[in-house]
């Protein structure tokens, strides 16, 4: 059996989405060394405050993901309003402008698939809160491709119908309070 | 070999068999959204592996065919990210505005709702008699739709709301006739648009361009190509011209970018200086 390497986390998240990643991202540590993907479903019209805001919330750097930038650790990604975001092999981004998943542009569909495809066993997939079931073919790519999975406990979230949807899958490794999730991530180094 | 470096593998090998066999070149494309397009088009076509694809590829003009609607990008909207268009009537047309004849190519055009949101706003401009506007894609079916310029109704309200956000000052429905579930844009705006076949990955230059469009196409690409892009761009554009992008798109790959400069960085809309930057002239001078 090889031994498990952990590469990097993608994180999907909807409704309630804001407060869910503040509480997760404030306590990581500065020397946190592995890449972090985001895709929070946003208003199209949006613009990149979210970036903005969580930046001054965590230790890490978070910015919004630029087109075929170099994914590097510790740095969180966030996929920005109205792209998905794809993970290429050689660990860069790609966005995209392809018809809404799941009715979402950008899709955690779409970004947990490329994902599995690039860090395959190396990969943490994390649920989050949210009213949609996007997200729940992905976390099952990933689940295939040897990764780990995580949901958000859906009695602990604010909207439970996204982690639901993705334990309902089967494919889910750890149901887990965002505490728990934070905390164990904390602990992992690349 | 490991299961994933197999697909990898499978899907370079789908692409060469696309470039050698009919020409159509998307090795340079970003693979991940390449790789996903393939996938979905697997379930589709009820195949399990992507080198089953090669065979049916190589041998039947009408799985190629197929393929290659599925492998184009047609996502578009009348006056998409309106903010752009209210940027280009504001600080761009002043300028075009002093040219006798304006010259406008908008690559990657798809089914052309942006090329008739860009007319229409020529046209409430006074600016649109003067105008001559390449519209190309390398996509003969979009192209068509395009010159059709025949699109579903139920857009429609959105659109209105976007061409006033940016920076329409009439009313939207008199550029278009409603038809059953359709709209059918207004044939005026047509006149002074050609629409034609056009690859950024292996075609040329169109000379002496005043504005150059090509929203949400470079994404797409590898860095490679995009560079390939830009440079054909820069060798269509006069200088003073204007390069306008996608919302996410910017040069900051590109080694000609300290040629241009932003005039609205947000709307991704760019300036070509007029005068060249000084080459490096130490060597023998």
């Amino acid at each position: 059996m090889k031994e498990k390497k952990i590469k990097a986390i993608a994180v999907g998240v909807s409704a309630g989405g804001l407060k869910a990643l503040v509480e997760l991202f404030s306590n990581l540590p500065a020397d946190f060394s592995l890449p972090i993907v985001v895709t929070q479903h946003l208003h199209p019209a949006d613009d990149s405050y979210l970036a903005t805001l969580l930046d001054r919330i965590t230790l890490l750097k978070v910015k919004e993901a630029i087109d075929k930038e170099t994914i590097k650790p510790g740095v969180i990604y966030l996929a920005p309003p109205n792209y998905h975001l794809l993970i290429e092999r050689k660990e860069t981004i790609s966005l995209s402008s392809d018809e809404k998943v799941n009715f979402s542009r950008p899709s955690i569909d779409v970004m947990f698939e490329s994902a599995a495809n690039t860090w395959g066993a190396g990969l943490i997939g994390i649920i989050l809160t949210g009213a949609s079931s996007d997200g729940a073919k992905g976390i099952k790519i990933i689940k295939d491709a040897g990764g780990l999975t995580i949901a958000q406990d859906p009695n602990t979230a604010e909207y439970s119908m996204m982690p639901q949807a993705a334990i309902d899958t089967g494919a889910i490794n750890n149901v887990m309070s965002l505490d728990e999730i934070g905390k164990f991530i904390s602990s992992l180094r690349r | 070999m490991k299961k994933s470096e197999i697909e990898e593998l499978e899907l370079r090998l789908l692409l060469d068999a696309m470039y050698h066999r009919y020409g159509y070149d998307f090795r340079d494309y970003a693979r991940a959204s390449v790789e996903r397009r393939a996938r979905q088009f697997l379930g589709k076509a009820g195949l399990s592996t992507i080198s089953e694809m090669i065979p049916l590829l190589l041998h039947n003009v009408s799985f190629f065919q197929t393929l290659i609607r599925e492998f184009s990008i047609t996502v578009t909207e009348m006056f998409r990210d309106p903010g752009v268009y209210r940027v280009i009537k504001e600080q761009v047309f002043p300028v075009l505005q002093t040219y006798p004849f304006i010259k406008i190519w908008h690559a990657g055009c798809a089914t052309g709702e942006e090329v008739y949101s860009l007319a229409i706003l020529l046209q409430e401009a006074g600016l649109y008699t003067r105008a001559t506007i390449f519209a190309t894609d390398f996509n003969d079916e979009a192209l068509e739709k395009a010159k059709q310029g025949i699109y579903h109704l139920e857009n429609i309200k959105q659109c209105t709301i976007n061409y006033q956000k940016g920076g329409g000052s009439e009313s939207f429905s008199q550029y278009y006739q409603a038809k059953y579930d359709s709209i059918v844009m207004d044939k005026t705006l047509r006149k002074n648009i050609t629409f034609a076949n056009h690859n950024l990955v292996t075609d040329q230059t169109f000379g002496e361009m005043h504005l150059v469009l090509c929203r949400n196409v470079l994404i797409y690409f590898n860095k490679t190509l995009q560079n390939r892009a830009l440079d054909l761009f820069d060798d269509s554009l006069r200088p003073g011209g204007f390069l306008c992008l996608g919302n996410k798109e910017s040069l900051l790959f590109w080694d000609r970018a300290k040629h241009y400069e932003a005039v609205e960085e947000s709307a991704r809309v760019f300036q070509k200086k007029y005068q060249p930057e000084r080459l490096n002239m130490t060597n023998g001078y």
